[in-house]
C-alpha cells in the first residue's frame, strides 16, 4: 500500500520532520550541555546563534506535523475504498489498527509542539533567555513522540492490504458497539446536550473572569475546564452532533463528517475545537512563567490574548456544532 | 504586521535584483512540480473516467472458472441465480475475443439481443436480423469501413463470414466501443461456435446495493465453480492498480526531486560576495538575526509559491489540452487499437495538497541551514571582505 501518492507525501514529510528535530536535538543536548548566559566567550555566542537556527527549524518542522495531521486524516478517509466494507476513515484504521496509535501521536505531537512553541516565543521575547534549558529539556521530550509517529506510520501504511474485510464504522459506533466507542454512542441526547451547553457556559465565565480579573485560580479553572471540555465536546460529537449532520437517528461516526457528502464540516470543526482547547490550555500551564521577573508583563499580555482567542474559537465551534441541531431538518423528538 | 510586509517587499525586491539565479530555479523547481502534478492529474482523471464508467456496469458478473481458468457457463446457472431473493434481471452474455490478423489487432466481439438502453451513440442502426453488425470507431478505421460497407470475419471453423455495417458508433463512446464489434446474438454463438446451452457470463443486476456481497456469496455456495465478480470489486481493483502506478512514477521521479532539493541547497549555500555584504550591510543598520531569516522565508515562499502555481498550470495544460503525451502510455495502458479519449479535467485540494508536501516541503527543508549561515553572518567581517 506504500504507493499511494497521499501516503507517499505523508511518509516524505513525516521523515524529513523527523530528521530536522532530530538535527535540533543533537544541537539542544550541546546547549543543555555548554549554556552560560553570563559568559561571553566565542563558543557561547555561537550558542546563541545556533539557539535562533534550531527555533526555525522546530517552527518549520511543527509546522509541517500540522499539515501532516490534516493530510492523514484525509488520506485515511480517502483510501477506505480499498477495503471491502469500510466506509470511512474508521474502515481504514479498522483494517490495520496501528493507523489508531498515529492518530494519538498526531494530536499528541501538536499539543506538545503548540507548547515548545510558546515556550520558545517567551524565550526570544525576554533579554536574558530565561526558559533555554527548560525548552530544549521538554524538546528532548518531544522528540520521542515525533519518532513514535513515524514509527507508527510506516507499521501502518506497510501493514495495509486492501481487500481485507474489514468492519465499518456502522458497527463500531452502533449503540450496542463495545468498548468506549459504543458507550459514547448511547449517551442520551437531551442530558449530552445540557452537559455540552454547560461546559461551554462555564468556559466563557472562567475566560471573562480571566479577563476581568488577574486571579491565578481563574486561569487554572480555564484550563481545567478546556481540558474537560475537550472530551465533552468529543462525546456530543459522537452521541449527538453528528446525529444532526446525518440527519440520521442512528449514525454516530466522528470520522464521516470530514466527507464531501457533508460539506467538509468535520475541518472546522476539528479545527476550532483543537485551537480553543489549546488556548484555553495555555494560561494555566504558564502561569509559573509569571514568576520570572523579565516574563512576567510578557506572560500576561499573551494570556488575555489566548483567553480571548479560546472563547472565540469555541464560540466558532459552538455555532458551527449547533448550527445543524437548531436549523436542520432532522429532530429528535420522538428519541428524547 | 506593517513590519512583516516591509521585510516581504525587500525580499521581493532581492528577487528582482537577482533575477537570473531565482529564475533558474523557479525553471527547475516548476518543472519538477509540473512532472508530479501531471502524474498525479492523469492517474486521478483516468480513476474518475474508470469510476463513471463503471458506474453503468452490472452489479454483479457471475463467470465459471475451471482448472483454474476461465471457463463457458451453462446457461441453466440463471436459474439457480434466480432462487435468491433481491435479485433483478439476469443476463447470459455471448461475446469473446477476436484477433484480426490483417490489421494485427483485438476486437470485441458482443452479442445482444433488443435494444440496448446506454448505447445511444451510434450512427446508423443496431443489428436487427443476421448478418448485420455495428462497429467502433477504432475497428471502422483499422478496416476502412463505413455505414453500408461489408467487414468479413474469419469464424472459429476458418470460413470467412460477410457481416454488413448496419450502423457505427460515434467517437464520443470511443472508450467504451473503439474495439468494439456488435453481432445478433444467434451470430455471435455461430461465429464462435459457442456449444449448445453456454454462455461467455452471466450479469445479474441486484436491487439493494448493500445486499451485493450477501448474494455473491450464496451464489457461490450454490455454485461452487463459479466465479462472481462485483462491481466495486473492479471499482476497488481500478483504483488501487491507478494509484499504484502512479505512486511508481511518482517513486521514479524522486531521483529528480532529490537533485532538485541538492540544488536548491546549492543555491542557497553558495552566496555571492554581493549577496553577502547585504546582508552583512543589513545587520550593520540593526536587522537582527531572526530579521535576516525572516527574509530568506519570505524569499523561499514567494519563490516556492510562484513556482507551485507554474508547475500546476504546465502540468494542467499538459495533462489535459495535450492529453498528457509524455506519460499517458505508462500510466493508462496500452494496445494496438488503443481508444483516444479526452481526459476529464478534475483538480482536487487534496493532490494540490499531496504536490505541495512532496515538493515544497523538501524545498524548505533543504534551504532552512544554508539560510541560517548567510544570516549569522559577521557584518563587519563581511562588509571588510
Amino acid at each position: 500500500m506504500i504507493l499511494h501518492p497521499g501516503i507517499m507525501a505523508l511518509l516524505l514529510g513525516s521523515v524529513i520532520v523527523a530528521l530536522m528535530l532530530l538535527y535540533a536535538s543533537a544541537m539542544g543536548v550541546k546547549i543543555l550541555l555548554q549554556w552560560d548566559f553570563q559568559s561571553s566567550s566565542a563558543g557561547q555566542l555561537a550558542l546563541e546563534r545556533r539557539t535562533c537556527l534550531i527555533s526555525t527549524l522546530i517552527s518549520y518542522a511543527f509546522g509541517f506535523v500540522v499539515l501532516s495531521g490534516f493530510l492523514y486524516v484525509y488520506t485515511v478517509d480517502d483510501i477506505h475504498q480499498l477495503f471491502v466494507g469500510a466506509m470511512c476513515a474508521v474502515g481504514s484504521l479498522n483494517a490495520n489498527p496501528i493507523g489508531w496509535y498515529v492518530l494519538w501521536t498526531k494530536i499528541g505531537s501538536f499539543f506538545l509542539a503548540a507548547v515548545w512553541l510558546a515556550l520558545n516565543y517567551f524565550d526570544q521575547r525576554a533579554e536574558d533567555f530565561p526558559l533555554v534549558k527548560l525548552k530544549y529539556i521538554f524538546l528532548l521530550l518531544v522528540v520521542p513522540v515525533v519518532f513514535l509517529d513515524l514509527y507508527y506510520e510506516s507499521m501502518y501504511f506497510l501493514g495495509l492490504h486492501p481487500e481485507i474485510i474489514t468492519s465499518c464504522c456502522g458497527s463500531l459506533f452502533a449503540d450496542s458497539g463495545s468498548a468506549v466507542a459504543g458507550s459514547l454512542a448511547g449517551l442520551p441526547v437531551k442530558p449530552m446536550m445540557g452537559v455540552f451547553y454547560l461546559f461551554l457556559l462555564l468556559h466563557s465565565g472562567a475566560g471573562i473572569l480571566c479577563l476581568l480579573t488577574q486571579a491565578t485560580v481563574f486561569r487554572y479553572a480555564l484550563s481545567l475546564l478546556s481540558l474537560l471540555f475537550f472530551f465533552v465536546a468529543m462525546a456530543a460529537i459522537i452521541s449527538y452532533i453528528s446525529l444532526y449532520i446525518y440527519e440520521l437517528p442512528t449514525h454516530h461516526c466522528p470520522f464521516d463528517i470530514l466527507q464531501k457528502e457533508y460539506h467538509f464540516i468535520g475541518y472546522p470543526l476539528y479545527t476550532t475545537l483543537f485551537l480553543g482547547v489549546l488556548y484555553g490550555l495555555f494560561p494555566g500551564l504558564f502561569q509559573p512563567l509569571k514568576r520570572l521577573a523579565s516574563l512576567r508583563e510578557e506572560v500576561k499580555r499573551a494570556e488575555r490574548i489566548w483567553v480571548a482567542l479560546s472563547m472565540l474559537a469555541l464560540t466558532v465551534f459552538a455555532l458551527l456544532s449547533s448550527w445543524p441541531v437548531w436549523f436542520g431538518n432532522l429532530t429528535m423528538q420522538g428519541y428524547y | 504586521m506593517i513590519r512583516h510586509l516591509k521585510i516581504l517587499e525587500h525580499a521581493l525586491s532581492t528577487i528582482v535584483r537577482r533575477k537570473y539565479k531565482n529564475f533558474a530555479v523557479i525553471v527547475v523547481y516548476s518543472f519538477t512540480i509540473m512532472v508530479l502534478a501531471s502524474i498525479l492529474f492523469l492517474s486521478h482523471s483516468l480513476k474518475t473516467e474508470a469510476a463513471n464508467i463503471l458506474s453503468q456496469a452490472p452489479d454483479l458478473i457471475v463467470q465459471r472458472t475451471m482448472a483454474g481458468r476461465h471457463e463457458l457457463v451453462p446457461e441453466n446457472y440463471v436459474e439457480v441465480i434466480k432462487g435468491n431473493r433481491g435479485v433483478g434481471k439476469i443476463t447470459p452474455r455471448y461475446w469473446g475475443y477476436y484477433y484480426d490478423a490483417l490489421t494485427g489487432s483485438n476486437y470485441t466481439i458482443l452479442g445482444v439481443t433488443g435494444a440496448l438502453p446506454e448505447m445511444e451513440m451510434v450512427e446508423g442502426a443496431l443489428p436487427s436480423r443476421s448478418g448485420e453488425c455495428v462497429v467502433g470507431e477504432g475497428v471502422a478505421r483499422a478496416r476502412r469501413i463505413g455505414v453500408g460497407d461489408e467487414l468479413i470475419l474469419v469464424n472459429s471453423q476458418g470460413l470467412g463470414q460477410v457481416f454488413e455495417v448496419a450502423g457505427k458508433f460515434t467517437a464520443a463512446s470511443d472508450i467504451l466501443t473503439n474495439d468494439l464489434i456488435i453481432l445478433g446474438e444467434r451470430d455471435v454463438i455461430d461465429f464462435f461456435g459457442f456449444p449448445q446451452g453456454r454462455a461467455t457470463d452471466i450479469t445479474v443486476e441486484i436491487r439493494n446495493p448493500s445486499e451485493v456481497q450477501n448474494i455473491a456469496g450464496r451464489i457461490k455456495r450454490d455454485l461452487p465453480d463459479a466465479r462472481p465478480i462485483t462491481k466495486q470489486e473492479i471499482i476497488r481493483t481500478y483504483d488501487a492498480v491507478f494509484n499504484w502506478r502512479s505512486g511508481m512514477m511518482l517513486t521514479i521521479f524522486s531521483a529528480a526531486l532529490v537533485s532538485f532539493c541538492i540544488l536548491a541547497w546549492d543555491k542557497a549555500t553558495g552566496l555571492s560576495g554581493e549577496e553577502k555584504s547585504e546582508i552583512g550591510i543589513l545587520k550593520a543598520i540593526g536587522w537582527d538575526t531572526s530579521d535576516i531569516l525572516e527574509l530568506k522565508f519570505w524569499e523561499g515562499l514567494v519563490i516556492s509559491l510562484t513556482s507551485f502555481l507554474l508547475g500546476l498550470i504546465a502540468a494542467f495544460v499538459h495533462v489535459f489540452y495535450f492529453g498528457a503525451t509524455i506519460l499517458a502510455p505508462v500510466i493508462k495502458g496500452w494496445s494496438v487499437l488503443f481508444p483516444s479519449f479526452k481526459l476529464i479535467p478534475f483538480v482536487n485540494l487534496y493532490q494540490v495538497f499531496v504536490i505541495g508536501f512532496l515538493t515544497v516541503i523538501p524545498y524548505i527543508a533543504s534551504t532552512v541551514i544554508p539560510s541560517w549561515k548567510a544570516a549569522i553572518a559577521d557584518p563587519e567581517s563581511v562588509m571588510r571582505s
